[in-house]
């Protein structure tokens, strides 16, 4: 094998545009030019033309204009990371945010420079359309498909199906509130499929094709709820046409008259299931079927765009790779911590952690961008895919050159071992950006990742999620974290509420509030002394969440209010 | 206010009635949904069109469609989109062929959405500038899903040639 893949005709991984769909972009982002102008020039107010930003991204926060850029299922090419490296140097402080939604943020955007962004996007085939809105936004997919041992179907062309069939689409663009759409091929649910507005699971049909498994009305929020299961044998060429209904339902009984209680949970709360499953049967069977049908062969033109990895690792690289980690600890404990099995033998896939002790979880520089483009091309076939916990993922690594790739990121502080560990928290942006924030998420984030910076501390602890949000609507999912931390404001002083039991998987649970909030400097201690209950009462080798599970809260509590 | 008809304005050969004004006994006039038995009192011949607010129920119109040439679906804001749905249950559920036209405050950069969900004309807003809204009618060539147009399909894609 050569040291560099050549690059194929179609980008591994994702979608490749044609002509037709340049062109597409090339029009969407002259009409933003004209709106950018027109907006300069002072013919737009900034009330009109906040819908035309937001359509493109474009959000105003506390001390600058935010761009989103949309990262279809997560997943990107290295030509498409460098361009991102690029926007960060030029146009940003040298850095961009990857999001829990699959997608990137650059938080120190000129107004006048965005057209010039979005040009530079559209060359290598990105955009920010529908980041933001009351619209159908970007479809989140398993930041391992294609590529997992566990995985039944691989659910990234029914994501690009998705994603084409939400883009402007006519009658959703204008919804009562935001929709979140995730789609996972793997029984084990990495997307949190019950936390969605419409959480997909593809699996094969009896028939031998793919059917869907639906999950409706979940999410965080002021309101957390766990979705409810509304379909388990949704057919692929009925799986537009149902989605139609299913929006369209939303969008003629949904609120609008409270901005907290427009999602669709409410509304399939207020109906009931059956209630709102009667009115979406009802809508399906009414609709002109042959028209929606999503037929095999769209199926496979668009699957056909897709490049696909050639996957021919060396017979000898699983002992390649055994040897690199006997040899070396440190190696060993990052394989056992950041990887995941995959399906082609002698390949593995490898998290890169965005989470080092003491750093802002999800960021990265525009060097490490570069760095990481680089890996892809030359160990991961050019594929890049971003994590709903805001990491990032090499999907198809070859095990006897792992060793090389840790080596490279371990130069570049892309090593830290705690994907899954109590260093892999999640946090909103908080104060430090957000003008909807009452607390600051970042630094509890970084003084929490500083105080378990150990990796063999981190390793002893085991499976743990700390998620934080800066303030009620939850864009850390505290709701679903083992530990959720949420940011309150008691009379001008930041207060730290945790709930325990959260979790996003197929064991989806809402956490409980464990009892008074806490002072921002008594928060990390508390925790830490959470920590320790837990080893302390934990039997065998029992997740932190399967102990409160099994025991309660009360000793929990006792840990953390003790001295507090 | 200025009606708009495939990009260009054209005349209004409607009367719109408020809850009040008188129902003249002949010519093309737009009830309010209020208003609708009594519109439909008139001689059958006489065109009749109602306006119907945001959360009304389509299938309501059901029995009475086929007396109806005019159907007006209404933007408060232009963030409430359950029009666009009443739109294209009109088309696609009941089969309505006649007028669905647009009122209220619909935005330009709403065109081309409007049309795919079954809007024949707009009702201008007050201070809309005609000029965009008509480029808006011919800016995009592309679509990524089908629509009540039924436009043609550019060969298995989801892609529709607009």
């Amino acid at each position: 094998m050569p040291d560099t893949i050549p690059a194929p005709a179609l980008p591994v991984g994702h979608y490749g545009y044609d002509q037709v769909d340049r062109a597409f972009l090339a029009d969407r982002v002259e009409q933003f030019r004209d709106q950018v102008a027109r907006r300069i020039a002072g013919t737009l107010s900034e009330d009109e033309f906040k819908p035309l930003r937001l359509m493109n991204g474009l959000y105003l926060q506390l001390h600058a204009y935010m761009l989103r850029i949309a990262i279809p299922y997560g997943v990107l090419d290295s030509r498409q990371m460098r361009e991102l490296a690029h926007i960060a140097r030029t146009y940003d402080r040298d850095y961009g945010h990857f999001t829990t939604r699959q997608n990137l943020q650059f938080n120190w955007i000129k107004l006048e420079d965005t057209p010039d962004i979005l040009a530079r996007l559209a060359d290598v085939d990105m955009h920010a359309i529908q980041t933001s809105g009351n619209c159908i936004r970007n479809v989140t997919c398993d930041q391992f498909a294609g590529a997992a041992k566990d995985e039944l179907v691989d659910p990234r062309v029914h994501a690009e199906i998705l994603r084409q069939w939400s883009t402007l689409h006519p009658e959703f663009t204008f919804l009562p509130r935001k929709f979140k759409i995730a789609i996972s091929g793997s029984p084990n649910d990495r997307v949190a499929a019950r936390f969605h507005d419409i959480g997909l699971v593809a699996k094969p049909a009896p028939d031998g094709g793919t059917q869907f498994d639906v999950f409706v009305g979940g999410g965080m929020g002021r309101t957390p709820i766990v979705g409810v299961h509304l379909r388990d044998d949704l057919p692929e060429e009925d799986l537009l046409a149902y989605l139609e209904a299913m929006v369209r339902v939303y969008n003629e009984y949904g609120r609008r008259d409270n901005i907290y209680k427009a999602r669709i949970k409410i509304l399939v709360q207020a109906l009931g299931t059956e209630g709102y499953r009667q009115k979406v049967d009802a809508e399906f069977a009414a609709m002109n079927r042959a028209r929606y049908r999503l037929p095999p062969e769209t199926v496979a033109a668009i699957r056909a765009r897709f490049g696909t990895p050639d996957l021919h690792a060396p017979d000898d690289a699983p002992a390649q790779l055994d040897r690199a980690r006997r040899a070396e600890p440190a190696f060993d404990r990052w394989v056992r911590t950041n990887t995941h099995p995959h399906r082609a033998p002698g390949y593995i896939s490898a998290v890169i952690s965005l989470k080092p002790a003491g750093g802002i979880p999800g960021d990265a520089t525009s060097a490490q961008m570069d760095l990481i483009a680089d890996l892809a091309d030359r160990y991961a076939f050019g594929e890049i895919r971003v994590t709903h916990m805001q990491n990032l993922v090499l999907g198809h690594v070859r095990q006897d050159e792992l060793h090389a790739v840790w080596q490279a990121l371990r130069g570049a502080d892309l090593a830290s071992a705690n994907i899954g560990l109590i260093g892999d928290i999640i946090a909103c942006p908080g104060l430090d950006y957000c003008s909807l924030a009452n607390a600051r998420s970042i630094p509890i984030a970084q003084k929490l990742s500083a105080r378990f910076a150990s990796p063999e501390l981190q390793e002893t602890i085991g499976p743990i999620e700390i998620k934080i949000s800066g303030c009620i609507n939850a864009c850390g999912h505290h709701h679903a974290g083992h530990i959720g931390i949420l940011g309150v404001d008691k009379k001008g002083e930041e207060y730290f509420q945790l709930t325990l039991g959260g979790s996003p998987g197929s064991d989806a649970s809402v956490g409980q509030i464990l009892g008074p909030a806490l002072p921002e400097d008594a928060t990390v201690d508390a925790i830490a002394r959470l920590v320790d209950a837990y080893l302390v009462h934990r039997t065998g080798d029992e997740r932190f969440l399967d102990t409160y599970r099994r025991l309660g809260a009360t000793l929990f509590k006792d840990a953390v209010y003790a001295t507090a | 206010m200025p009606l708009l008809e495939n990009g260009r304005l054209v005349a209004d050969a409607w009367t719109t009635l408020d809850a009040e004004s008188p129902l003249p006994a002949t010519g093309a006039v737009i009830v309010p949904l209020s208003r609708l038995e009594e519109g439909l009192a008139r001689a059958p011949g006489e065109k009749l069109g109602v306006v119907i607010p945001q959360d009304a129920e389509i299938d309501t119109l059901r029995t009475v469609l086929p007396r109806l040439s005019l159907v007006a679906v209404t933007f408060p804001i232009f963030r409430d989109g359950r029009a666009f749905s009443q739109a294209r249950a009109l088309r696609e559920h009941l089969h309505f062929t006649g007028e669905i036209r647009a009122t209220g405050k619909p935005l330009p950069d709403q065109y081309e959405f409007l049309l795919r969900c079954g809007v024949s004309t707009v009702d201008l807003p007050p201070g809309s500038d005609p000029e965009v809204w008509a480029h808006a009618h011919t800016r995009f060539r592309t679509a990524y899903q089908p629509s009540v147009l039924g436009e043609r399909a550019e060969g298995a894609t989801l892609r529709r040639v607009l």
